[in-house]
């Protein structure tokens, strides 16, 4: 008993307690002293390592702020009070940030979509049904509406809606997670002051988008025409919003025909084209309010 | 001393570990690719080896064997390499850094690393004394050091060579690994 059991356990044990005593030792001889202000910063990050800031996680973002100096308000979904965080601890002064948001390019619901080229039944994702003949929707372009982003969201913020991704904008923090997820590449991240956005992805021409989504975008070039700023331009049959040039006046959605233009967030009302007197609720024309 | 010489030669050259033992070929392909960590790795390697080495034989002659211990070998051996690979993690932190971040995970990975675990356990098997063990720790260091600065440069070259697509990468870079435990096999009988 004695020989069999408590010798090796008493050999192990006073083994591991000298190796744990030179270790002890060798971590005072060989210590690193690191910047405890990174640990500090890396605690006021939100830990969800999406990597929009640049960085490859917020540890690195942190270490980059201490060691190179880099901006403070990178972080977006931390926005305005984890940059005022990093300042304090950095003892700099705050930068000013603008909230990101996301915006789903692709307004196809269910009502304005033509029916499925095909029933899918393989793994419900969206990017195992793009791999498969595009996916099955009249669209190849357009939302797959399995979800992937909403599984990536880490605040909850995205929903199907009809069919078609919704970003939830009270939630929303601009982490980009889903824009990564999303095998179409219809999220995008942008500025929370971009009112106006194309929600169309479909580079089709007109008459196959048309065919295929009433709220395409058709290549037109109506929009390009309206705008007074010279924001927009047409290529490869979709239109593209230059945001240094935009000023949210709402203008190119008033021209749209398809409704592909939109205001992404209800800031802009927007008057309905003439052809379509809709939108009762809504009747305010051309009002711009500022949040 | 000529036994001595013809221990290291032939754990350097004829009983390769990675490449005529296969031990060790995970940290072999993992950081090859640069010529700089290889050298970095190898010298990690072999130092633990030989540190390793110098505490297990003692560990084993004089505690295991008269206490009638040595199934336990293994996992004191284990013991006594991870204790070392953890000195040798905290110097590297402390003194090379930009190796410490390219070596990354292998680095830790020596622990499980069984070419380290090999060398301390046929040194034990092949009834070496301290000194030969020791010797023998070194040339099967040196020989893993060897082998991946060798394979860094083949490694190199065959990056930047135009392989056919399907070869790119990973297989491209198996096929040179047997070409280059081939040639080792040259010396094998050498010093038998």
């Amino acid at each position: 008993m004695f020989t069999t059991y408590i010798v090796p356990a008493l050999v192990f044990a006073a083994i591991g307690l000298l190796a744990g005593v030179l270790l002890t030792v060798c971590s005072k001889v060989f210590e690193v002293k690191t910047d405890e202000r990174i640990d500090k910063i890396n605690e006021a990050l939100p830990q969800i390592n999406c990597g929009s800031c640049g960085y490859s996680g917020c540890t690195a973002y942190a270490e980059a702020v201490v060691r190179h100096g880099v901006a403070t308000n990178l972080c977006n979904p931390g926005g305005k009070e984890t940059s005022a965080k990093i300042a304090e601890l950095l003892g700099v002064a705050a930068m000013e940030t603008v909230p990101k948001i996301a915006v789903v390019r692709c307004s196809g619901d269910c009502n304005a979509r033509s029916a499925d080229k095909f029933e899918f039944d393989g793994i419900q994702s969206c990017k195992a049904a793009k791999r498969f003949y595009n996916g099955h929707s009249a669209c190849a372009y357009g939302c797959l509406g399995y979800g992937d982003c909403v599984t990536v969201c880490a605040h909850d913020a995205v929903s199907i809606v009809d069919g078609v991704a919704k970003i939830d904008r009270s939630k929303c923090s601009g982490c980009g997670l889903c824009a990564k997820a999303c095998p179409n590449q219809l999220i995008v991240v942008h500025d929370i002051t971009n009112h106006v956005d194309v929600l169309c992805s479909s580079q089709d021409i007109g008459k196959n988008t048309r065919a295929a989504c009433k709220n395409g975008c058709i290549g037109c070039k109506k929009c390009e025409k309206v705008c007074e700023f010279g924001a927009i331009t047409v290529e490869n049959n979709l239109a593209h919003i230059d945001y240094s040039k935009c000023t949210s006046c709402g203008k190119c959605a008033e021209g749209c025909p398809t409704h592909a233009i939109q205001s992404c967030d209800g800031v802009i009302t927007v008057k309905p084209a003439a052809q379509k007197p809709t939108a009762p609720a809504a009747a305010k024309p051309e009002t711009k309010t500022e949040k | 001393m000529k036994s001595m010489l013809v221990i290291l030669l032939s754990a350097m050259l004829v009983d390769n570990f990675v490449l005529s033992k296969f031990m060790g070929i995970c940290p072999f392909l993992g950081v090859s690719k640069k010529f700089d960590s290889a050298v970095g790795m190898g010298a990690a390697v072999t130092f633990v080896m030989a540190c390793a080495t110098l505490v297990t034989y003692p560990i084993y002659t004089l505690i295991l064997v008269p206490l009638e211990l040595e199934y336990l070998k293994t996992v004191a051996f284990i013991l006594i390499i991870a204790l070392f690979v953890q000195i040798v993690e905290m110097f590297l932190k402390k003194a090379v850094p930009p190796l410490y971040k390219t070596l990354g995970v292998f680095l830790p990975l020596i622990t499980t690393n069984c070419a380290v675990l090999g060398v301390t356990i046929l040194n034990i098997d092949s009834n070496y004394n301290l000194g030969q063990s020791i010797v023998n720790a070194l040339g099967a260091g040196l020989g893993f050091t060897l082998a991946l600065v060798i394979f860094s440069g083949v490694r190199q070259r065959v990056n930047a060579a135009d392989t056919p697509e399907m070869f790119k990468g990973v297989p491209a870079t198996l096929i040179a690994a047997s070409i280059v435990s081939v040639s080792f096999m040259g010396f094998s009988g050498m010093f038998s």
